[in-house]
């Protein structure tokens, strides 16, 4: 029998599930293994090198490089505050002295007698990482950062924006065909992660914003509400660093599509819970899609089995969805999996499936346009 | 390496890969009758990411393909290539290019913008590299913004240049002065040394070698541009290709022993297509221009007048990137390449599903039409700018008549002249991969809108990079399979530059077809497609203002290429614009579905023309 592999989404009701936490450069673990710790705390944590100001003093005091020497006032190492005279030239006869004062804070890093160039370092950058998934931290990495492992529900989306953001899960739709729509944002909203069904709209993630929502979550969206929300057009898929006051998860894609069934009713049954969510996408080599996790308590564990999931294999009965015009969004199951390529609409000749559709019509896709939905 | 080095007339079996970063291509060049042919291919995903994090197994899944479908046997029992050949077993030399892992991301400085740091630049895309930024003393950024822009990206290695030999040392100094305390993180993590290539003014080298610490790994190498007047690029491109291979390819998983294998060093695949190009360019004395488009980004490669220049448009590609083209393109310039209407709130998150989902195809005639029309602007918008970038070099003194009082320009103009272009060859999924060859030919068409008369090619399974580095051990092998099995011809576009009143005479056309002499008119803003396999000897006599190579209203008399799609006739003047309205920036509706019927672009159009 044919088989054909296609990758897809994460959504699963519990898994043990990992997190990497590193600082971007050497610094300080401020946790231990075994600790336990909160989406929040600061597990690790750094000063980069201050910024830098290059100064040409040779240049502002009109004298030659190899004579800045003599009219420094300061020498390497030496830390200058605003204000502080750096050097003073010899004037003429001991007259018309020039002096040159600090216009920032630093430390003098090196001084140039090629160019008469001063470099001020300026204070360390604290750069801190929080812990983003509350549970144990199994693994030290030394002057790096932590693993830290939890039991959690899990909900991979195709598209978000927007950083790390914390808050418990507020559903906002019914069911998930539901638009989100403004007048379903509410402002006991504030501070939560609010769970939509299909497309969300524009005027929604805007009062959403006003009412400081944390996130949200919803099948789709149209891109030209996105281009609206975001103040320009996305031209590449590397997200994360957006500030538009919080962070946004498709599910789906893009367009009026309602969000699958077995997503949405794994965050009703985590609702009220505390999550954490982030909209950072790479859709680049080493893809990242943004991410729900959800812990689950002593008693929420002993509720909820691991899932068993397969293998990701494309086989006859196997539940997918089709992500391609002109059946995009569809549900269905593979009917059919013929060998030989064959012509499709568009004169190209690809290898297809057959998908029985949850309308119950039958039609032909080529297998790159569809992807697996787990069960 | 192997260190033996083989007599190239021994050589009978060439096995050849190109690493990229999903997929390893593998071939098999064999000689066949006294000539070097390719005869069999394979593929296999490449292998740099976990489970497998190792580039080798690719490689060995992609030879065993090869080895299977030719029945020779090409890997030993200990997962080695086997070499030299003997009798059904094993190949003469093994070669590979890569671009696994993102390829050469490099990060260049140079004194002038348009000068010492254009020359940088153009070496270290010359050598395959892609360009993150391009520092120099007056790019508009002040320093400290400089500093901040070098810390925050994260290259492979970086260039330095800046100065002539004997000029003033003050400025490149200052440069190395900025670079050093910004520290660049290389990507491959705290035990790799920044590789950093001085290659600029020689007096300024120690000064510059006095600015760096034992962090980085500085290598010095002659000027790149030791006088205003002369690039000497050279030196540059083959230090950025050795520290490749000792400090890249070194830190991939895998690559050690992929260079152990192979018999010639491993190059960056853009590195080693532009160098097959370069090679038919100055074999066959014309220029050449090529295309590869991909899912994230579009190289274009030049030669004219045997100068080479490469650019990599990085945002200009067909699923990662095709939020990016739309967004630089707009929708109303992607739109006018498509005959039907369409709605644009419904386009624009088509485009975000693909670019989300870079891996399907188009299932219906309407998707393929929209993905050829985001093709085209692509292609264009690339093009562009490698114009904008393939230049004279700025600063050099030109000696003047009184003829130039008028034109004076200095310096920095673009090489890049369509009417002197003779061959335009396409690469890359959208355009090799097009339904009909007519499809691949009007894209090409539309977007370069060549002027005069020009071959119309594409590279039938992406052979390039493999010639590439196969020019660099054995030419003659390498031309052989360029001419006979690398390249598919579509044919000859014949296009005069100028502009006419739609209806009257733009170009008179006359050539020995295989069934007697052809003769015909092509009135201007018509475009006319003639099938035509052979190539023949074709007499153009342009209408007056229309220049066809030999100036306005002179005939031409050429020998073309025929191909599998024959030959565009193409009046519709350049650029291509309404012929009822020179001022309007596009051209209108019915034009564009009267040109899609003239070429049998799609199958409706095909149908109509029938009947």
């Amino acid at each position: 029998m044919a088989k054909a592999y296609t990758p897809g989404l994460k959504i699963t009701q519990r898994l043990t599930h990992r997190v990497r936490r590193v600082l971007p450069i050497a610094g300080e673990v401020i946790v231990k293994q075994g600790d336990r710790v909160d989406a929040q705390d600061v597990v690790a944590e750094t000063f980069m090198p201050g910024d830098i100001t290059p100064l040409n003093l040779s240049k502002t005091l009109s004298i030659p490089p190899a004579d800045l020497a003599d009219c420094l006032l300061k020498t390497e190492g030496d830390t200058v505050e605003i204000g502080d005279p750096l050097a003073i030239t010899k004037g003429i006869f001991g007259f018309f002295k020039t002096e040159y004062q600090s216009k920032t804070v630093g430390t003098i890093e090196s001084i140039s007698n090629v160019t008469g160039q001063l470099i001020i370092r300026g204070a360390p950058l604290p750069v801190q990482v929080q812990a983003f998934l509350s549970g144990q931290v199994v693994e030290v990495i030394p002057n790096e950062g932590v693993i830290i492992e939890s039991d959690v529900s899990f909900v991979q989306g195709i598209f978000g924006i927007g950083g790390e953001a914390f808050g418990p899960i507020k559903m906002a739709c019914s069911d998930p065909t539901q638009e989100l729509t403004e007048e379903l944002i509410l402002p006991e909203m504030k501070g939560t992660i609010v769970v939509g069904g299909a497309r969300m709209s524009e005027a929604a993630v805007k009062k959403a914003v006003s009412i400081g929502v944390a996130g949200i979550i919803s099948g789709g969206m149209d891109d030209q509400d996105l281009k609206s929300i975001l103040g320009y057009d996305l031209g590449v898929a590397i997200t994360g660093s957006e500030r538009i006051g919080l962070s946004l998860m498709i599910t789906e894609g893009f367009g009026s599509i309602a969000m699958a069934q077995r997503t949405f009713e794994l965050l009703e049954s985590r609702e009220g819970d505390a999550a954490a969510i982030t909209g950072t996408t790479q859709i680049r080599a080493g893809v990242m899609r943004p991410e729900v996790l959800i812990p689950l308590n002593e008693t929420e564990k002993q509720q909820v089995g691991e899932d068993v999931h397969s293998a990701g294999v494309l086989d006859i009965g196997v539940p997918i969805r089709i992500i391609r015009d002109p059946y995009f969004g569809e549900l269905g199951t593979v009917a059919e999996l013929p060998s030989d390529p064959q012509v499709l609409g568009s004169g190209s000749k690809a290898r297809v499936l057959l998908v029985k559709c949850e309308s119950g019509e039958t039609v032909t896709v080529p297998r790159a346009n569809v992807e697996l939905v787990e069960n | 390496m192997t260190d033996t080095l083989i007599n190239p007339e021994n050589i009978n079996v060439i096995l050849a890969t190109d690493c990229g970063s999903t997929t390893t291509k593998a071939i098999l060049i064999e000689k066949v009758d006294g000539e070097y042919r390719q005869t069999y291919r394979g593929e296999a995903p490449t292998t740099v990411e976990e489970p497998a994090a190792d580039v080798t197994v690719g490689v060995i899944n992609a030879v065993t393909e090869i080895a299977e479908l030719s029945g020779r046997k090409l890997v030993d029992e200990q997962g080695a290539i086997i070499r030299p050949a003997n009798g059904s077993d094993g190949c003469d030399i093994y070669i590979s290019t890569s671009s696994a892992g993102g390829g050469l991301q490099m990060m260049v400085a140079g004194v002038v913008k348009q000068m010492t740091a254009a020359s940088a630049k153009r070496a270290a895309l010359g050598a395959g590299a892609i360009v993150m930024d391009v520092i120099s003393t007056n790019d508009n950024r002040l320093p400290h913004e400089q500093i901040q822009r070098i810390r925050e990206l994260r290259p492979d290695m970086v260039l330095i240049s800046g100065g002539t030999d004997g000029g003033t040392t003050t400025h490149v100094v200052q440069l190395a002065e900025l670079i050093a305390p910004a520290k660049p993180q290389p990507r491959f993590g705290n035990k790799y040394r920044m590789p950093i290539i001085y290659a600029g003014n020689k007096d300024a080298a120690e000064l510059v070698k006095g600015t760096f610490d034992d962090s980085v790994d500085l290598s010095v190498v002659p000027n790149l541009r030791p006088v205003l007047e002369r690039e000497n690029l050279g030196p540059a491109r083959d230090a950025i290709h050795d520290l490749f291979l000792e400090h890249v390819m070194a830190h991939a998983p895998g690559y050690d022993r992929l260079i152990g294998w192979a018999d010639a060093p491993i190059m960056p695949t853009p590195g080693a297509v532009g160098n097959i190009l370069k090679t038919i360019a100055q074999r066959q004395n014309i220029n050449a221009v090529g295309v590869d488009i991909g899912g994230a980004t579009t190289d274009v490669f030049s030669v004219f007048d045997g100068t080479f220049n490469r650019t990599v448009s990085a945002n200009l590609g067909m699923s990662y990137s095709i939020s990016n083209v739309c967004a630089e393109a707009t929708l109303p310039n992607i739109l006018r390449w498509v005959h039907f209407d369409m709605d644009e709130r419904e386009l624009r998150n088509r485009v975000k599903n693909k670019m989300i989902r870079p891996t399907t195809i188009p299932q219906t005639l309407e998707s393929l039409v929209f993905e050829q029309a985001v093709a085209r602007e692509a292609l264009r918008l690339a093009y562009l700018q490698h114009k904008e970038f393939a230049t004279t070099l700025v600063g050099v003194q030109q000696q003047r008549t009184i003829g130039d009082t008028f034109s004076q320009e200095a310096g920095g103009e673009t090489i890049v002249d369509n009417m002197k272009l003779d061959l335009l060859v396409a690469s890359g999924g959208v355009l090799s991969h097009a339904p009909e060859m007519v499809q691949t030919a009007a894209m090409l068409v539309d977007a370069f809108e060549p002027e005069g008369i020009t071959t119309l090619a594409k590279d039938s399974i992406f052979m390039m990079p493999h010639l590439g580095v196969l020019a660099q051990v054995h030419p003659r092998a390498a031309l052989e399979v360029f001419e006979r099995d690398c390249l598919v011809y579509l044919g000859t576009c014949v296009a005069p530059s100028g502009q006419g009143k739609p209806g009257k005479s733009c170009f008179q056309y006359s050539y020995a077809g295989p069934n007697g002499p052809v003769a015909g008119e092509i009135a201007c803003g018509e475009i006319k497609l003639i099938p035509l396999d052979k190539n023949t000897t074709i007499k153009i006599e342009p209408a007056k203002g229309f220049d066809v190579g030999n100036g306005p209203g002179k005939p031409v008399e050429k020998e073309i290429c025929g191909g599998t799609v024959g030959l565009i006739l193409d009046g519709r003047g350049r650029p291509i614009v309404s012929t009822d309205d020179f001022t309007r920036k596009s051209f209108t509706r019915n034009e564009l579905q009267e040109w899609v019927t003239a070429l049998r672009l799609y199958p409706e159009s095909q149908e109509s023309q029938s009947t």
